[in-house]
């Protein structure tokens, strides 16, 4: 036989003393369970993407007409800066974060992570950074944008751009001490059968955003209390008025802010390497060229952070040498990309919600990978730096990557992390939704860029409305999109079909406990009898019924 | 094999008539359009190619609904990876070679322009004397003056003096353009046809970003520093000057035009302009910019039935004179 099937008596046994332990109040306390962590992680993110999106429908509503009139010009600063700034701080950020905490320890057969309550206390963290920011509605809206350079985030009110930097900080140390757990406990915590080789690729990916986290975030801490003494105490690090170099703020915060690129769309790299594979029951293709490829992205991704400055004070050698950096991370996405064409191809492919948004994935990442080379190109930049080229590009990889990664991600999960499945039906609806909603709004903003549209304006020339028009109806699209998701998950969460202990026959670590799993997660410590994508092995040691299971629970 | 000939033919033609682009207003425009179709045509062949894959994949290998076997045990192909990372790297060498050939066409190679980025000290007179490159146009403070940044001289041109010099000072919401050989102000940016054009570009008071998208330039203007953008205008006709970094609430607004004029017009414009030359704060006042909520909303409160007369009254120490006044 080929199939590997996973007798469901074997975890069942560990169930019931775990069922008995997990209260449903421990989801609204300091609890240090990583599971508990995790899911605390993505409902909370997600209630953030809610809030981003509502600000988002309505930017595309005063964008629907050229002038400004459906709110004042300033609160559309404000809401362009939350939008993005909750999007990437309080939504792909934290919910790479959540599904970081709950899958990390499962997949490498640890009880938990290495540093229980910091993880807890980075999760509560993000709950006080977000209020914090949140509250900037009732007192005063940042509006210098989510880049907030200086000298305008100097002089667009002090109330607003204090509670950006503050609620920053807290956000970025959070991250900090989420990334140091996931490092630590990738590295030292694997059971002992489990090599680095062994090692689900989205630990791989784990652990190159992590320390891309642990490299590029203080950065972004020190240039935001630069920012915040020019602020509040008048200092001039940035200031020109007291010769301060506004050029320096840019490089600081795009050493961070770039790399946050990567931070977002490699634990979602990640996930696409471990749902493929399973939905396609073939073995990822090229295990070590996608490993290593993690790794080199991290590396480049530090060395690419003037490309978002081509236009600003960089001399032309930088702007050359950041021109060459960006396209060469082109060839290690590339190896991914191919990677997973190939995985899926000859495969058996099972066109559930989860293999959807993962195709999905790839379908529109690539137009961002594409245009993300054109925008490499100092001279194309030129152009269409800071218009809605860029807009396009941006919401390509982060929507079409991150997001669909993300929803791809719950799909598959979902049956793990609460027991039950989700309904098909209502995730194809969601899936085609999001799918129409997401090219409509942004595929149109390629053009609108390079006729001459600029980016973070609330009124524009009369001449762009047919297209925006188009953005607009895409938006409320992807508006709706979200309550088919929503409708299926709370429902599936309590009533949903009850999903077994590995409803999809997957081969990592996680699917072999229960579901949800126990609160140690293991019964003792599971012993590696096959990799994580063995998928068609026919070798001796599947072939007899009687080590069927590939582990055990020794 | 026939796919592979007609997804080559159709990104062939498609990076050529993408009709994506404006109208190209000078040579150095057309080479980076040639850049961006050469772009296009890559992009597009490697889009289909990757959808193409993705969708015959869904087709052609759907797992049957009663099958619960594995598919084929194949984990890799070194061949076939070292193919798709050699191929890429050797796609973004030969573009990367060609951005740098055409930046460096465009002039973005001209020391003048692309040296040293260290900061000039016109900031360090601190804020009572803010508005001190406005007024004289150029470099108060002679003697700390670097090197600017931006697109210099095309490499023919490179140590010649420009044909015609304006200064662009950027604010909170407007360009100005003075003409320093004669005096000049203006609000519109008038050039002429055929010569060799060099901007130097000031912000007053935050970052600004001068953009011509049918030139297919962009610099920002930044506060305590200079740059420049230098070139060639060969089609007459009047183009937009957009802000394309976010300055402040009306930032969308801040946009005027640049006219190409034949040397004759560009000679008749600026004897008119001498003969009326007009006050620098006229040619503020009668910049063609929305100074205060009022001049946006009188529209709106005309639709409500609203006096504008009300709202003014409402706003009157926020008029646009004076917002102004106190800003310089």
């Amino acid at each position: 036989m080929t199939q590997v099937d996973i007798p469901a008596s074997v975890p069942a046994q560990s169930s019931p003393h775990a069922e008995a332990e997990r209260k449903w109040t421990d989801f609204f306390t300091f609890n240090s369970d990583h599971k508990v962590i995790g899911i605390q992680y993505l409902v909370t993110s997600f209630v953030f993407y809610l809030i981003g999106g509502a600000l988002a429908t309505a930017i595309r509503t005063e964008l629907a007409t050229p002038p400004s009139d459906f709110v004042s010009p300033d609160f559309y600063n404000g809401m362009l800066t939350l939008h993005g700034t909750i999007m990437i701080f309080l939504w792909v950020v934290p919910a790479g974060a959540g599904l970081a905490n709950y899958l990390i320890p499962l997949m490498i057969g640890a009880k938990d992570m290495a540093f229980p309550k910091i993880n807890a206390l980075a999760f509560w963290m993000i709950v006080a950074g977000g209020a914090l920011l949140l509250s900037s509605f009732w007192l005063e809206t940042p509006q210098s944008g989510w880049t907030s350079y200086p000298p305008l985030s100097l002089v667009s009110g002090k109330v607003g751009e204090g509670i950006w930097i503050f609620s920053l900080l807290i956000l970025g140390t959070s991250s900090i001490l989420g990334a140091l757990n996931f490092v630590v406990t990738i590295i030292k915590m694997r059971v002992p059968s489990m090599g680095i080789y062994q090692m689900p690729l989205f630990c791989w990916s784990m652990l190159a955003a992590g320390l891309l986290i642990l490299t590029g975030t203080p950065v972004l801490a020190g240039a935001l209390i630069l920012l915040a003494f020019d602020l509040l105490a008048g200092t001039a690090f940035f200031n020109p008025t007291g010769g301060g170099d506004p050029v320096v703020y840019q490089h600081m915060f795009w050493f961070y802010s770039h790399p946050a690129v990567y931070i977002m769309i490699l634990p979602l790299f990640g996930a696409i390497s471990e749902i493929l594979p399973v939905h396609s029951r073939k073995p990822i293709f090229g295990y070590r060229a996608i490993a290593y490829s993690s790794m080199i992205i991290s590396f480049l991704g530090l060395i690419v952070w003037a490309h978002h400055m081509f236009t600003s004070g960089t001399p032309a050698w930088l702007r050359m040498f950041f021109m060459i950096a960006t396209m060469i991370i082109a060839v290690p996405t590339g190896i991914k990309v191919f990677g997973w064409l190939a995985t899926i191809w000859g495969g058996k492919i099972q066109l559930n919600s989860a293999m959807l948004f993962a195709l999905g994935f790839i379908a529109t990442f690539v137009i961002g990978g594409i245009t993300g080379v054109m925008i490499a190109s100092v001279p194309f930049d030129i152009h269409v730096h800071d218009t809605y080229f860029i807009v396009a590009h941006i919401h390509y990889v982060l929507f079409g990557g991150s997001v669909f990664g993300i929803y791809a991600a719950l799909y598959h999960w979902f049956p793990k992390m609460t027991g039950r499945m989700m309904n098909e039906t209502w995730g194809r609806i969601h899936f085609g939704l999001t799918f129409v909603g997401m090219n409509l709004t942004f595929m149109p903003m390629h053009e609108l860029g390079l006729l001459g549209m600029n980016r973070r304006v609330a009124m524009y020339d009369p001449r762009f409305a047919d297209l925006n028009v188009l953005c607009t109806i895409g938006s409320y699209i992807l508006a709706v999109s979200t309550v088919p998701f929503i409708v299926n998950a709370l429902w599936s969460w309590f009533k949903g079909k009850l999903a077994g202990d590995n409803p999809w026959n997957a081969l990592t670590l996680e699917w072999q406990t229960t579901s949800p799993p126990a609160i140690e997660n293991f019964e003792g410590v599971p012993v590696l009898t096959t990799g994580p994508y063995d998928y068609g092995k026919t070798n001796e040691a599947l072939e007899s019924p009687s080590t069927d299971t590939p582990v055990l629970s020794s | 094999m026939l796919a592979g000939i007609a997804l080559t033919l159709v990104s062939l033609w498609y990076g050529q008539n993408h009709g994506l682009l404006p109208v190209a207003a000078s040579n150095e425009a057309l080479l980076v359009d040639g850049l961006f179709n050469t772009m296009m045509t890559i992009s597009i062949g490697l889009f289909l190619l990757v959808e193409g894959v993705l969708i015959i994949a869904i087709f052609r290998f759907r797992r049957a609904k009663d099958d619960t076997t594995d598919g084929p045990d194949i984990d890799g192909n070194i061949p076939l990876e070292i193919v798709w990372t050699g191929i890429p790297a050797v796609i973004v060498l030969v573009i990367g070679v060609y951005s740098f050939d055409v930046y460096s066409q465009m002039g973005g190679f001209d020391p003048n322009a692309a040296g040293d980025p260290a900061v000039t000290q016109v900031a360090m007179t601190g804020e009572g004397e803010y508005g001190a490159p406005l007024m004289n146009g150029s470099n108060p403070h002679g003697g700390h003056h670097h090197m600017a940044l931006g697109i210099g001289a095309s490499p023919e041109k490179a140590g010649q003096m420009a044909d015609l010099t304006v200064d662009v000072m950027g604010l909170q919401y407007a360009w100005i353009f003075t003409y320093p050989e004669t005096g000049i102000i203006s609000g519109e940016l008038h050039v002429p046809q055929g010569k060799d054009v060099r901007l130097k570009l000031k912000a007053q008071d935050v970052i600004h970003a001068f953009w011509l998208p049918e030139f297919r330039l962009k610099q920002d203007a930044i506060p305590g520093r200079d740059s420049e953008l230098r070139f060639t205008p060969t089609r007459a006709g009047d183009y937009p000057v957009i802000c394309a970094e976010l300055c402040g609430a009306y930032h969308g607004s801040m946009v005027t035009r640049m006219y190409v004029d034949t040397p004759e017009e560009f000679e008749a414009w600026k004897q008119q302009q001498i003969a009326s030359r007009p006050d620098i704060n006229e040619v503020i006042a009668s910049l063609d910019r929305p100074r205060t909520d009022v001049d946006y909303l009188t529209p709106y409160a005309d639709d409500m039935g609203l006096e504008p007369e009300m709202l003014r009254s409402l706003h009157e120490s926020h008029t646009g004179a004076e917002v102004l006044t106190q800003s310089l």
